[in-house]
């Protein structure tokens, strides 16, 4: 192209992602002079004030970190608080709190496809406009988002801040009755979870061939959710005491928004990421289905992140089910906790990426120190080199409303949880 | 067809609008919201959603009958556009405790904000932010305050409705001890010595936390006439130091002003 044309797109606020982020981008000479993700979500300094207080406090503050995934949030933190305490917790407790999860990632996965994603595929505004297009689907997708709701709120009371959780286990445990309740709903429900992938993978998704390296816990023989070591299809292998050695957030200049590097480099997190290094740990009718269906695992396009999500909602319908199979109430629904002084770490699957906490106590149990890396921040480098390759493609001479759309499709599949803002900058913002 | 014509035409429009506006926050409120499910579609149907960054519809600065706020005001910007935004509105309706009485976020106030702000970040200075985090009633005025971290979809709902209706919201302000006791929930406090918020905190969850045998932590903020007195003496004579209780007292709302007094008296005692 010979002839000269700048592009300058200001997309103010995003619409349908979960905190506020601004996108700019400027073209000169059909190239990318400058492309930034801006994050300006308010510090909220949360590290700062779990200070001082004593553990039982912990699950209950960290989880106003993040209305979305309140779970994770509380996940992250009890397995560190263990590490650090020493408490050792039961077979029973590991299992139900990978219920709890399953919960979260159900919520939170049918929210984003269907609220947040689907709209974009589908070419609407939202899914106000979508919903009176497609009824259906919009009517299943918040029937498998309320199962995940309920999912948690049968652990935890309700499903934004559920107040179940605690370090060793939880408050108390279902019922057999409401289990025997749930199981039945879990298992009517596998038909929705498989009509969903069936038209997840029947869904035009834009080409995209990029070079990524993936993260994520990756587990012995389970599909990874909390335990697990921090992995990446680039050979990395470790604890999670040693993520500090290997991950590195910093304060970059021309962004709004601290970027975690693995090396150095850009990495990426979540849905795709865990389905890339662990779909060998998936059933196998589910396995099979993937691949019949055409999808080359692991996958180099970005785009598939929502036939990961809905891949990942068959394999949590069915893994709860099967959680719960022989489910009876336990003598005691949590460890004794005595608290030392100790340091803990703990990384766990957030339904948008690893989420990894290292917290410091002293021997009363209180907090001396903390540190948390949310998987948005793991994912801001890696969502800006996907913006820069994902509109080249496209072709910068495209008008700007159709690269202003691709911009937010790209964002969104990413799925970016902006209040995860542990520690988000503003620069100067400009509202237009 | 009639759909058409409606949009078309230039008559004022007849559905209420309503705006979601977002502040400092962790959006679990809004979220709420969202997992309305069905009743959140319902509710699409009868007013006109101009604004709700997350769900979709984008016009920041529309001109609504009721305006949601979430969240509290922590930076310049947040400042001034909470003034814009009461200015555009009909009704502002305050959305769960961080737009009613400062929310998690508002602990800063008690630290050296700047100290804290250096410990966090490499570069300090390019962060804008407010030394106190406060919530929106101590900037524009507020039509109704509805608590709970998070608010319960049901209340924003019934709420929407009320307004609309020109009846007065109801909000319950009783305090969670009395719904502890209909839902015949075991008192935490008298089996177990759990420091209950119970008999500080305004009902409004279903008493959850009871039921699920473990102390509440207030996150529906104060009651009417709560005797945080009372309970900062129970909360000693169950072996709580003064500043377990002034933890206790400054946690999700720690501006409402009967819980930021009774967590002062206790940092006083603790200060002695
Ligand atoms: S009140 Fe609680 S749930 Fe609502 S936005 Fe604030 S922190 Fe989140
Ligand atoms: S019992 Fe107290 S802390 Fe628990 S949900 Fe209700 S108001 Fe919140």
């Amino acid at each position: 192209m010979t002839e000269r044309r700048d592009v300058r797109i200001e997309v103010p606020v995003l619409a349908r992602v979960e905190g506020e982020g601004a996108l700019s981008l400027e073209v000169r000479d059909g190239r990318i002079e400058r492309l930034q993700l801006r994050i300006y979500e308010p510090p909220r300094l949360f590290e700062k004030f779990l200070e001082g207080r004593g553990h039982e406090e912990i699950p209950d503050a960290v989880a106003r970190i993040c209305g979305i995934c309140p779970v994770a949030y509380q996940m992250s933190a009890v397995a560190a608080l263990e590490q650090a305490m020493g408490v050792g917790i039961d077979d029973w407790v590991r299992r139900m709190r990978r219920v709890f999860y399953c919960g979260e990632w159900l919520q939170s996965h049918a929210l984003h496809i269907h609220l947040l994603a689907a709209p974009d595929f589908l070419g609407y505004d939202s899914v106000v406009e979508m919903a009176k297009g497609h009824p259906d689907l919009v009517r299943r997708g918040l029937r498998l988002q309320a199962l995940g709701n309920d999912l948690i709120a049968l652990f935890g009371g309700r499903s934004v801040h559920p107040v179940g959780a605690c370090v060793g286990g939880f408050h108390h445990a279902p019922t057999v009755a409401a289990v025997a309740a749930m199981r039945t709903r879990l298992n009517d429900a596998q038909e929705d979870a498989r009509a969903l992938l069936d038209w997840a993978l029947a869904l035009p998704v834009p080409d995209s061939d990029q070079d990524f390296v993936s993260v994520a816990l990756r587990h012995p023989q389970d599909y990874a959710m909390a335990e697990g070591c921090i992995v990446s299809d680039r050979g990395l292998d470790i604890g999670a005491e040693a993520f500090e050695a290997h991950f590195r957030e910093l304060q970059v200049p021309h962004s709004t928004a601290l970027h975690a590097l693995l090396h150095d480099e850009p990495y990426m997190v979540g849905p795709l990421a865990r389905l890339n290094l662990n779909h060998e740990r998936l059933p196998e009718a589910l396995r099979e289905r993937l691949l019949a269906a055409g999808l080359r695992l692991p996958s180099r396009n970005p785009f598939h992140s929502l036939i990961a999500r809905a891949a990942e909602i068959a394999f949590i319908v069915g893994e709860a089910a099967r959680l719960l199979a022989d489910y009876a109430e336990p003598p005691l629904p949590a460890a004794a906790v005595t608290p030392r002084a100790g340091m803990g770490f703990g990384a766990t699957e957030a339904p948008r990426g690893l989420l990894w906490h290292r917290y410091e106590v002293d021997d009363a149990g209180h907090v001396r120190s903390a540190r948390i890396v949310p998987p948005t921040s793991q994912n801001q480098a890696r969502i800006e080199a996907d913006l820069r390759q994902s509109l080249e493609l496209l072709g910068l001479d495209q008008p700007d409303e159709a690269l202003r759309l691709r911009g937010e499709q790209v964002i969104r599949s990413y799925d970016p949880c902006i209040s995860c803002a542990t520690h988000f900058l503003r620069l100067d913002v400009r509202r237009r | 067809m009639s759909e058409v014509s409606a949009s078309n035409a230039t008559a004022p429009p007849c559905k209420p609008r309503v705006a979601v506006h977002k502040f400092s926050s962790c959006d679990g409120c809004q979220l709420a919201l969202l997992n309305a499910g069905e009743a959140l579609l319902a509710l699409a149907e009868r007013v006109d959603l101009v604004h709700f960054a997350e769900a979709g519809p984008m016009d920041p600065e529309a001109e609504v009958d009721i305006a949601f706020v979430e969240g509290s005001v922590s930076t310049p910007e947040d400042r001034s556009r909470i003034v814009r935004v009461r200015s555009n509105s009909r009704f502002l309706v305050t959305l769960g405790a961080c737009a009613t009485a400062g929310g998690i976020q508002a602990l800063r106030n008690f630290a050296d904000g700047d100290g804290w702000l250096g410990a966090v970040y490499a570069s300090p200075e390019f962060v804008s932010s407010l030394a106190q985090v406060s919530p929106i009633r101590e900037h524009v005025h507020v039509d109704l305050e509805l608590w709970g971290c998070p608010v319960s979809g049901r209340q924003v709902v019934s709420a929407v409705g009320s307004l609309l209706a020109g009846a007065p919201p109801a909000v319950p302000d009783e305090r969670l001890c009395l719904e502890c006791k209909r839902q015949q929930a075991v008192c935490v406090m008298v089996t177990r010595g759990a420091p209950c918020m119970g008999p500080v905190t305004r009902t409004g969850c279903g008493a959850l936390c009871p039921r699920f045998e473990r102390d509440c932590y207030g996150c529906y903020g104060p009651a009417e006439h709560s005797n945080t007195q009372a309970l900062g003496r129970r909360f000693a004579g169950l072996g709580l130091v003064d500043e377990a209780v002034v933890r206790r007292f400054h946690f999700i709302n720690s501006q409402a002003p009967a819980f930021l007094e009774a967590g002062q008296r206790a940092r006083g005692h603790a200060d002695d």
